[in-house]
């Protein structure tokens, strides 16, 4: 956060020295905000997208929107939360955070990391630029199902494929970086199994990115030569097979919702301890789960397809395999308790934060054993009940963690301690907002509504009343958090280099603010 | 340094590589799908040759009920209709039904029919003798047709197995060249989608 200009030119005017450093900064913690401030900005457009439908499902019927604009606002929203918020974030926090915990002076490859993060805002924009066009946007849902998307697809889908590829593009250069870091940039002594458990699950999502973000761009140009090249990959006009298209994309599919949410592992994994006054429990355990989660991701992708009319034996080979995965997570549930069973507790916001992590997605697990019953499964496809599974696991997983990491690190980028109080206000309100929000959907999708449709009929009315109002605090709570963000960069209670009393890491050893340059000699880790 | 510097390079050179590689195994997941589908026969696509009628087959004494379903694709100005709904056929036993067929556009037009069976394991047990789908069909402007399946369902059809559907999907292979040949374009839309819903495994 700190200006340290040595490399961009001098005596020009102020607006361009200030635009040339961050579009030219090489430096893993400049870059980082980049990501972050990217990251909140799509997070508030796709929320305000949000907003907008949760507005329109408040009453059964049709008030503000088009039943074609509100399909392309529910597409855009899973799209922008899914590859503009919360991937960006974890790239964000990797960034800043991965080389000050190994103690490396910077990320491998810098300029690779700047480029990785440039093509995001052209990426985003092509994306959001779809809402002006004719014919609209992309109306078929975030998994682009063939042949919505296809023979079907407005002319716009097109941008959206090529904002996939550079995405795509995007986060696989970025996971490179991160790998290549942690394997080679790490001070002499931080051997792989002292590394803090955030580096370790990041090490992992970015294998896993670097397998399935490929294959995602496979699908979506073969959705591109579906369209306008004369193939058939997914049409069975011409002997394709449209059904190939949704195990290409699950593929992908499964190991990006693990992508979401191992590196809010690693976060939740570093809070509990500090705030715990511990050492994690079950360090090497963790580390194990977390590879095992990651492998079983890739053999899991039929779970979403229960209802498509696979024989019975993939069925149950899907939904054993699925659950399994419990398995590793049980394991990681019980060490985050474990790690605070007896600690000396204290619940600033960070430690509030990974608890409802911890609880919550323990929920949106439980949710989501129930929708791998492929029985139970045929009365859940496709109704709120998903919708509330998805969104349990991946607001308190992956946003809730991103907030517990911004809390607990913003001391170390700011130098300045956030406002406690309002902290855990902003806590609280989206604590409630959240629950308010998802937890009626659980009962409004086992009474059988349907997802993705803009009206609904009367006896689903009083519980989507009450989701409406929950996502509105949920929505102001983030205006709150912007609002503590700047406040703390703008000043407040200086902090320690230690920051948190039971903080221990090399990030800090380090002072508060962190200088623009780290560890240029690498310390030595015992 | 300069070794550090060389383990760096051959890590990203490495990486990159097995993203490209990730790339084309997308693409090969195209051939891997249809290859195991064949095997496994899990996604209801019958066999695209004729099978030999087979007479020393004995004709079992269990019945099955087969329906009969037809969908016309985006383009095809054809009306298209099973002329029975159903029929309950005993196994190893040669049956016949048939097709209707209607060219509504003012000039010749071909087609092609995917057959799909329902469910999909079933399809290994349903051989055709005789086919409309083995061929393409040419039909001049406003002529009609009927379009026979001979078929004959394997003895060995497993006992969970009590209905089955067959269904066809006709496409064009001719593309209608002028516009407003397309009739009634928006059902036919619909039709083609439940379809492709359809036929997957």
């Amino acid at each position: 956060m700190i200006a340290h200009a040595e490399n961009i030119p001098r005596g020009r005017h102020p607006l361009v020295q200030f635009i040339a450093r961050w579009v030219l900064t090489t430096n893993h913690k400049e870059i980082g905000t980049l990501y972050l401030c990217l990251s909140f900005t799509l997070f508030m457009i796709a929320g305000a997208m949000a907003m907008l439908f949760r507005l329109e499902l408040a009453q059964p019927g049709l008030q503000f929107v088009t039943a074609n604009f509100y399909n392309q606002t529910v597409t855009l929203h899973g799209l922008i939360m899914v590859f503009g918020a919360v991937m960006p974030a974890f790239v964000g926090l990797a960034n800043w955070m991965i080389p000050m915990m190994i103690g490396a002076p910077d990320m491998a490859l810098p300029r690779l990391n700047n480029f990785s993060f440039w093509i995001l805002p052209f990426a985003f924009f092509m994306l959001l630029s779809t809402l002006f066009m004719e014919g609209g946007a992309p109306n078929f849902g975030w998994t682009l199902y063939a042949p919505l998307s296809t023979t079907y697809g407005p002319p716009s889908t097109d941008f959206l494929i090529f904002g996939i590829h550079l995405m795509g593009i995007s986060s696989v250069l970025g996971a490179i970086n991160i790998i290549v870091t942690i394997f080679n940039l790490r001070a002499p002594g931080m051997t792989l199994m002292k590394m803090p458990l955030f580096v370790w699950t990041w090490l992992i999502t970015a294998f896993l990115l670097i397998m399935v973000m490929p294959v995602l761009a496979g699908a979506v140009t073969m959705m591109l030569t579906d369209r306008h090249f004369g193939t058939s990959f997914f049409s069975a006009a011409g002997g394709g097979d449209p059904l190939l298209f949704q195990h290409v994309f699950w593929f992908f599919g499964h190991p990006e919702v693990y992508i979401l949410i191992l590196p809010g592992f690693g976060i939740a994994s570093q809070i509990i301890p500090t705030f715990s006054r511990k050492k994690l429990f079950g360090y090497r355990s963790m580390v194990y789960a977390t590879i095992s989660i990651a492998v079983l991701s890739f053999i899991v992708w039929g779970h979403h397809m229960f209802a498509t009319g696979m024989p019975l034996v993939t069925e149950l080979f899907f939904m054993y395999a699925t659950m399994l995965i419990a398995i590793p997570t049980g394991v990681k549930v019980f060490n985050w308790v474990a790690t605070m069973w007896r600690g000396s507790l204290t619940f600033e916001t960070p430690m509030l934060f990974a608890l409802g992590f911890v609880v919550m997605f323990t929920i949106g697990g439980l949710s989501g054993l129930m929708l791998a019953i492929v029985p139970a499964d045929f009365q859940y496809h496709d109704t709120f009940f998903v919708v509330a599974h998805l969104h349990y696991v991946l607001y308190p997983g992956a946003i809730f963690a991103t907030m517990g990491a911004v809390y607990y690190w913003l001391p170390k980028w700011t130098g300045n301690m956030y406002n406690e109080r309002l902290g855990k206000i902003h806590f609280w309100i989206a604590v409630v907002g959240l629950n308010v929000t998802f937890f009626p959907m659980h009962f409004v999708g086992l009474a059988g509504m349907p997802r993705r449709i803009v009206d609904y009929s009367l006896p689903f009315s009083d519980l989507n009343l009450v989701s409406s109002i929950g996502a509105g605090f949920l929505g102001l709570s983030q205006l709150l958090f912007l609002y503590i963000v700047v406040q703390t960069i703008r000043g407040g209670e200086k902090a320690t280099d230690q920051v948190w009393e039971g903080a221990e890491g090399l990030e800090w050893t380090i002072p508060s603010p962190a200088p623009h340059h780290t560890f240029e000699t690498p310390p030595h880790v015992e | 340094m300069t070794d550090s510097r060389d383990r760096q390079r051959r890590h990203t050179a490495l990486l990159l590589l097995v993203a490209v590689g990730m790339f084309g195994f997308a693409f090969a997941l195209v051939p891997l799908y249809n290859v195991f589908c064949e095997l496994t026969g899990i996604n209801g696509k019958t066999s695209g040759q004729a099978a030999v009628s087979v007479q020393t087959s004995p004709i079992m004494e269990r019945e099955v009920t087969i329906q009969f379903l037809a969908h016309v694709g985006r383009g095809m100005p054809w009306e298209f209709r099973p002329m029975e709904s159903r029929l309950r056929v005993r196994l190893g036993e040669v049956n016949e039904t048939r097709f209707y067929v209607r060219n509504h556009a003012n000039q010749a037009v071909t087609g092609q029919a995917v057959p799909s069976v329902a469910p999909g394991l079933a399809a290994r047990y349903l051989h055709k003798i005789e086919c409309f789908c083995f061929t393409q069909q040419t039909l001049e402007a406003g002529e009609e047709m009927e379009m026979l399946v001979k078929f004959y369902m394997g003895v060995d059809l497993p006992a969970d197995i009590n209905t089955l559907s067959l269904s066809y999907a006709l496409f064009p292979v001719t593309v209608a060249q002028t516009t407003g040949l397309e009739i009634d374009r928006d059902s036919s839309d619909v039709t083609s989608a439940a379809h492709e819903e359809h036929s997957g495994s």
